[in-house]
Order: C-alpha cells, then sequence, then structure tokens
C-alpha cells in the first residue's frame, strides 16, 4: 500500500504517539497497578500497599456479598440483555422503512443516549417514585397499583434494567440499523419473486446478515451491564437491602469510602477476568450462529 | 507550510494530553476571586517585591459547599488582611465526595496543607500519622468538648472551628390546625407520639414526625433510652443491648404501627427536608444546619425545641476541625490559619452573622449574639441540647460499620427481621470484622 511508504511512516507514528501516551498513562499503567494492588493492602491515605498475597481474593471468595453481587448482575443482564436487543432489532427495522420524517425519530431515540447518566436517573427517579412518580400514577389511572420500583428489593434491579434500555435503545438500534442497509436488496428482491413472505424474509434473510451486527452489539451491551455503575449510584446506591450492588459499584464503595483499595483492585482485577472468559465463551460460540458471508 | 500545520497540530495534542494529567488544576470554589488560581500549588516565592517572602497553602474543606462559601471567603479575607505574606487556596468539595477526593489527592502526593475532618473520620486519618500535631496555640477561648474530640491521648491533632447539634424543628402552623399545644423542653416520645398522631390525622399526605433510621440517629436514640452502641471505654460493641432493641422497637412502631412516620413508599424519594418544607411534616429531628435553609424557604411559622428524650434527653454533637497536614512545608502559615478560624473572634463574628452552626470561640458575647439571630426564636434550645451531647464512635472503620449496621437497621424496617434479630445479627458481624 502506498500509504505505508517510509517517509509516510514518519507521520503516521508521529500522529499515533499521543494517543499511545494517553493509553499508556491512563489505562495500561493503571491496570497493572490494580493487578498489583490486588495482592496488596493499602488504605489510600497513609505511605505504600504492603503485599498480603491472595488474602483478598480468599476474601472475596469467602463472603456472602461476592455472590449477591454476581446474582444481581445475572438479574440484570437476563432482564437487559433480551429486552435491549429485541427492542433495538424492532426499532432498527422501522427505522428500515420508508416511513416519512423517520429521521426525527432516529434523532428523538438517539437524545436519551447523549444525555448524561447522572441526569437521567436523578429524573427516573422521581418518575419511578412509588407514591408520587409518573409510572404509578399513570398505573393508578388503569387500575393498578405499582410496586416500590426503587425501594422494593426485588424491583430495585429491574427497574435499573428497564432504564438502562431506554438509555441505550437508541444507540443499539442505530448500530442495527447500519446492519440492516447493508443487506443487498436484490436478495430481497429475488425472494420476493420466489415467493417469499415478510416473516420468511426476514427469518431467511434479514435476520441471518445482520448477525454479525447483533453479535457486536451482544458482545458490547453484555460487557457494559458487568460494569453497570451510574445508574445504580445515582438512582438507588447499592440498595434496597444490597439488592443493586454490582461490581463497579462494589469497587468504588471498598476502595473510597472503606478506604480498603487493595480488596478493591482484586475485586477489579476479578471482574476483568469474568467478562474476560465471557467474551472468550461468546467469540467461540459465535460459529454456531453467526453468519459471514 | 503544510507539515509546519501538522507539527503544530500534534504539539497541541501532546499539551491537552498532558495539561489534562497535571495534578492541580482544580478551580478555588471561591467565586468572588480573592483566593489564588495556583496551578502547581506550592510556590514558596510567589511575590516578587515584599520583603517577607509570600507562602501559599491550600485548604480543602466540605462544610462551606453549598450555602456558605462566600462566608469562608469572607474569613479567608479577613485571615489575609491580618496576615500579608500568606494566600490561601481555598477548594471546596460536597460533603460525599469530600473524603474520596481527600484520599484521592493524600495517595497523590498532593496532600492539601491544611484540611477539614470531622469527629467520625478524625481518628482515621489520625491514627495513620497523616496529620500534624498543633502545639503552641492559645486554646483557652475554644469549647472544651470541641477540643477533646480532636485530641488523642492529650495531644491536640486539630483545631476544632464549629460544631453543630440536632433539635427538633417543628411546623408551628400545623400544630395550630391539629390543636396541639407547642414541643416544650419537658416533652418524651409519648407527649411526641400523641402530637404525631393528631396531625396524622389531618389528612392522609401529612405526617406527624420523621426521624431518619440510620446508624447515625440510631447510636443517639439508644442513649435516649438508656442503652449506647458500645461500652464507655469504646472496646467492644454493645450493640444488640435490651435497651438499644426497645428504642429500636419504639422507632420502627412509629412508621409501622402508628405510621405517623412515612415509609419509604410514603417518602416517594422526596427527602426529609423537603417533606418537611413542602409544609406536610409536624416535627422534624434534624441538624441546625437547616436553619438557613427553612429561614429562606419554608413558607410557614416554625420553631425548635431540645428532642425528646425516652428515658432521658441525649442530642446529637457534630463537629468540624481543620487539621494540618504531616508532610506539609508550610507549618507555621498552616496552623496559624486553623487557629484563626478556630478560635478568632473575627471568624466567630462572620460565622455568627451568616448563621453557619456554632463558633467554638463560645464566650458569652457569642452565645448571646448567636441567640439574637433568629428565625428561629428558641435558639436557646441549641445551646441547651449541649447539656445531653453523644458523640459518634471514633472508629477507623466508622464507614463500613455504619453502612452494615444499616443494612440490618433497614432489614427491620422492612420486617424482614425483628428489631432483635437485626442487632443481634448486627453484634455478631461487626464485633467479628472490626
Amino acid at each position: 500500500m502506498k500509504l505505508l511508504l517510509i517517509r509516510n511512516k514518519k507521520w503516521i507514528v508521529l500522529f499515533l504517539i499521543p494517543s499511545v501516551i494517553g493509553y499508556v498513562v491512563f489505562s495500561l499503567i493503571p491496570m497493572i497497578s490494580t493487578v498489583y494492588l490486588g495482592f496488596s493492602s493499602w488504605d489510600v491515605i497513609s505511605g505504600k500497599p504492603e503485599i498480603v498475597g491472595m488474602s483478598n481474593y480468599l476474601k472475596i471468595f469467602s463472603t456472602k456479598e461476592f455472590y449477591q453481587v454476581l446474582g444481581n448482575t445475572l438479574k440484570y443482564i437476563i432482564i437487559y440483555i433480551p429486552l435491549m436487543l429485541l427492542t433495538s432489532m424492532l426499532i432498527a427495522s422501522l427505522f428500515n422503512t420508508d416511513v416519512k420524517a423517520v429521521s426525527f425519530f432516529r434523532v428523538l431515540l438517539f437524545i436519551p443516549v447523549l444525555t448524561s447518566w447522572v441526569a437521567g436517573a436523578m429524573i427516573w427517579r422521581t418518575v419511578l417514585s412509588s407514591q408520587y412518580g409518573l409510572v404509578n400514577n399513570f398505573l393508578k389511572l388503569l387500575g393498578i397499583t405499582g410496586p416500590g420500583w426503587l425501594t422494593d428489593p426485588k424491583w430495585a434491579i429491574v427497574s435499573i434494567a428497564l432504564v438502562s434500555v431506554w438509555k441505550d435503545i437508541g444507540f443499539f438500534s442505530l448500530i442495527i440499523f447500519g446492519g440492516l442497509r447493508n443487506i443487498n436488496h436484490s436478495i430481497i428482491e429475488a425472494s420476493k419473486v420466489d415467493g417469499a413472505n415478510r416473516l420468511n424474509v426476514f427469518r431467511y434473510i434479514t435476520f441471518p446478515m445482520v448477525t454479525p451486527t447483533l453479535f457486536f452489539v451482544l458482545v458490547t451491551a453484555i460487557i457494559n451491564s458487568f460494569q453497570l455503575f451510574p445508574q445504580v449510584m445515582v438512582m438507588t446506591q447499592g440498595g434496597p437491602l444490597g439488592s443493586t450492588q454490582v461490581m463497579v459499584e462494589r469497587i468504588y464503595t471498598y476502595g473510597f469510602k472503606y478506604y480498603q483499595m487493595g480488596y478493591a483492585a482484586a475485586l477489579a482485577l476479578l471482574l476483568f477476568i469474568i467478562i474476560m472468559v465471557i467474551t472468550l465463551i461468546q467469540m467461540k460460540l459465535q460459529k454456531k450462529w453467526v453468519y459471514y458471508e | 507550510m503544510k507539515k509546519m500545520k501538522v507539527v503544530f497540530v500534534v504539539l497541541f495534542a501532546f499539551m491537552f494530553i498532558l495539561s489534562s494529567c497535571a495534578g492541580e488544576t482544580q478551580m478555588p470554589a471561591d467565586e468572588d476571586g480573592q483566593a489564588e488560581v495556583d496551578n502547581t500549588g506550592t510556590n514558596e516565592d510567589a511575590g516578587g517585591q515584599d520583603t517577607q517572602e509570600m507562602v501559599e497553602i491550600t485548604f480543602m474543606n466540605y462544610s462551606s459547599s453549598g450555602a456558605n462559601e462566600e462566608v469562608l471567603g469572607e474569613m479567608v479575607e479577613a485571615f489575609e488582611a491580618e496576615n500579608q505574606n500568606i494566600k490561601v487556596d481555598v477548594r471546596t468539595y460536597g460533603f460525599d465526595d469530600y473524603f474520596q477526593q481527600l484520599a484521592t489527592s493524600i495517595a497523590g502526593g498532593t496532600t492539601p496543607d491544611v484540611f477539614e475532618l470531622n469527629i467520625e473520620n478524625f481518628r482515621a486519618y489520625a491514627n495513620k500519622s497523616v496529620i500534624a500535631k498543633i502545639e503552641g496555640v492559645d486554646t483557652t477561648n475554644i469549647h472544651p468538648t470541641t477540643l477533646e474530640a480532636f485530641a488523642i491521648d492529650g495531644v491536640q491533632y486539630g483545631l476544632p472551628t464549629k460544631f453543630s447539634n440536632v433539635v427538633m424543628i417543628y411546623n408551628k402552623d400545623l400544630f395550630d390546625q391539629a390543636g396541639v399545644d407547642y414541643p416544650t423542653n419537658d416533652w418524651t416520645w409519648e407527649e411526641e407520639l400523641e402530637a404525631a398522631k393528631k396531625i396524622r390525622a389531618l389528612g392522609e399526605n401529612y405526617f406527624g414526625v420523621y426521624r431518619p433510621i440510620q446508624t447515625w440517629e440510631f447510636y443517639k436514640t439508644v442513649v435516649q433510652n438508656g442503652g449506647s452502641m458500645m461500652n464507655p471505654d469504646q472496646s467492644e460493641f454493645t450493640i444488640n443491648s435490651p435497651e438499644n432493641v426497645e428504642a429500636l422497637e419504639m422507632m420502627i412502631d412509629r412508621i409501622n404501627e402508628y405510621n405517623v412516620t412515612p415509609n419509604a413508599d410514603q417518602m416517594g424519594g422526596m427527602g426529609d427536608w423537603d417533606l418537611f418544607k413542602s409544609g406536610r411534616l409536624g416535627m422534624l429531628v434534624t441538624g441546625i444546619w437547616a436553619f438557613s435553609d427553612f429561614t429562606e424557604n419554608a413558607d410557614f411559622a416554625w420553631d425548635i425545641v431540645v428532642e425528646p428524650g425516652i428515658k432521658e434527653k441525649a442530642t446529637h454533637f457534630f463537629s468540624d476541625a481543620i487539621v494540618v497536614s504531616e508532610s506539609t512545608e508550610k507549618k507555621e502559615a498552616a496552623i496559624k490559619f486553623a487557629t484563626f478560624i478556630s478560635g478568632s473572634a473575627e471568624a466567630a463574628a462572620i460565622r455568627l452573622e451568616a448563621n453557619w452552626d456554632l463558633p467554638v470561640a463560645l464566650t458569652d458575647e457569642v452565645t448571646n449574639a448567636y441567640l439574637a439571630i433568629t428565625p428561629p426564636e428558641n435558639k436557646q434550645a441549641v445551646i441547651d441540647s449541649l447539656d445531653y451531647l453523644v458523640m459518634a464512635p471514633s472508629l477507623e472503620n466508622f464507614n463500613a460499620i455504619a453502612d452494615t449496621l444499616n443494612d440490618y437497621l433497614e432489614q427491620a424496617v422492612m420486617g424482614i427481621l425483628t428489631p432483635q434479630e437485626a442487632l443481634d445479627q448486627a453484634q455478631e458481624e461487626i464485633s467479628g470484622q472490626y
């Protein structure tokens, strides 16, 4: 490729250096320190971390809390992922139609994505208030008594998942929409000539051809789910009764509130390993359902 | 030309990245520009022509955040006027963020020269040799209890600047509406419950009394019933003593049995201050730092009284102090500043005028000036409450312990555990771990 001639290489390297430095300083070095800190005990404000070997990890696995936290995250994923995939797929298909002003709706749906999580979470906290919030008052009109969305331990994580769907749907549906647009229309025309109805077109043509995009969406969404944080911090702070405590919230609390940075770092490394394992599993399963031309 | 442009863009990108990872780039919270904006923080010779060297010290605090940043600015101005060679760089954070920011600054080697601590967090910092001893300072004017709170084995590690406590604030209009006499200092929980029931009866959205059920409220309320969270020399926890269990039962009954206190659903995400300001709450047990907010925002008549007790009275006592970093090179200036904010008559006067908590330099003059500023009319209750004060347990792991206890208290409120079970389990877990 002409672009990789020696004389261009200089400029390529020069432009890459700022990003690399940023990455090394703000990502790589902190990651390495986290691994180190995970094997130490450090209360942040006094001097040096002292190495304690595996004791942080042993402590983590021996507490009920760790498994409860994983359980909360799992509950979140089970609600968030299927719902988000289905609705994004649906909306992306709607975006793919030639209805007038569809781009207006694309923008509208993208606005939550652009909103800061803190602002969005604060508003939702009021909307979901069990006595005075919009949601329950609306349900009252229909004769339904809404639950304590954020105050009932059974419902809190569900509410957080639903609010997260609201926030992310604009983003993921846009990505899937991009995938849909890339489908060659002539194949669809040909199939219609052969007598395929709308459902068949979707099942045998559209869906398989959009699976690479769906795969990307699935992997990204699951990684993000494990990193759930701002919604929890603003709406429930891990409560009620620890039903919305998730890994990153615990890392923050142990590190900055309890001054146990070593323990927090161990949690962080564990989270990394968990996410990595799950992503690898997904990559392996790719072959079974993702269709590449 | 093209090459120059490219180099320029790359250099610009470099600068952008490097500037964002430098340590001291925070703007001082002081909006009127009186404090210096200094990006490197620790320059000794900032002034050129003076015969004395200019010293700049950084001061980190939380208590002025929100309503009182200007007041702190005034105090800093007064200090700088008296000490022409010292400049104070003020950084203010909200209470929720402050301790994380402080810990991060210390970890990053940029400990502020002077900073604020409260009683709950003081011991952790003192034990880790982060703060310096304060010696050679005249502390005769300072309220002895506050001094003790920040001393360890007789050595002073912090200079208290102010203290505050908790009183019962009540809505006079609601009391009039319900036809109930105003609370007096003689009230116990019994009289309070009677009044609360009558106010609750005014309507579905009206509530009689509010106390939060969490660790801070717990450790004080149990004392009202003759119990205590720890034993006298703080060597053991006594969380599940019978008096404590009884007190917790009484607190929970107000929510679940009498419903004169709203439960979480009825609160609906609203804060307790907001509930009071909306005119729907008869009595609120909260800190005196609410006075300025209620003065400005409550559109009904209100006043205060010493909190009712159960078997005896007990009230909260909170204090904030300024401490000096052990590692600072400007100890002299730092101590001067701490002394000024803590014990000087000027600082006390500024604080009084702004109704910003109580100065620790509690001379008769100051007390009288304090009482003169109303609302509330019955400011004397603040001073009277000092007779019954209970301090927070001074523990290194206070945050973690408070959270653990809160979990159990929550479960008791929700009815998942009985108060006895909740406190038993809390006692077991906390004694075992800490």
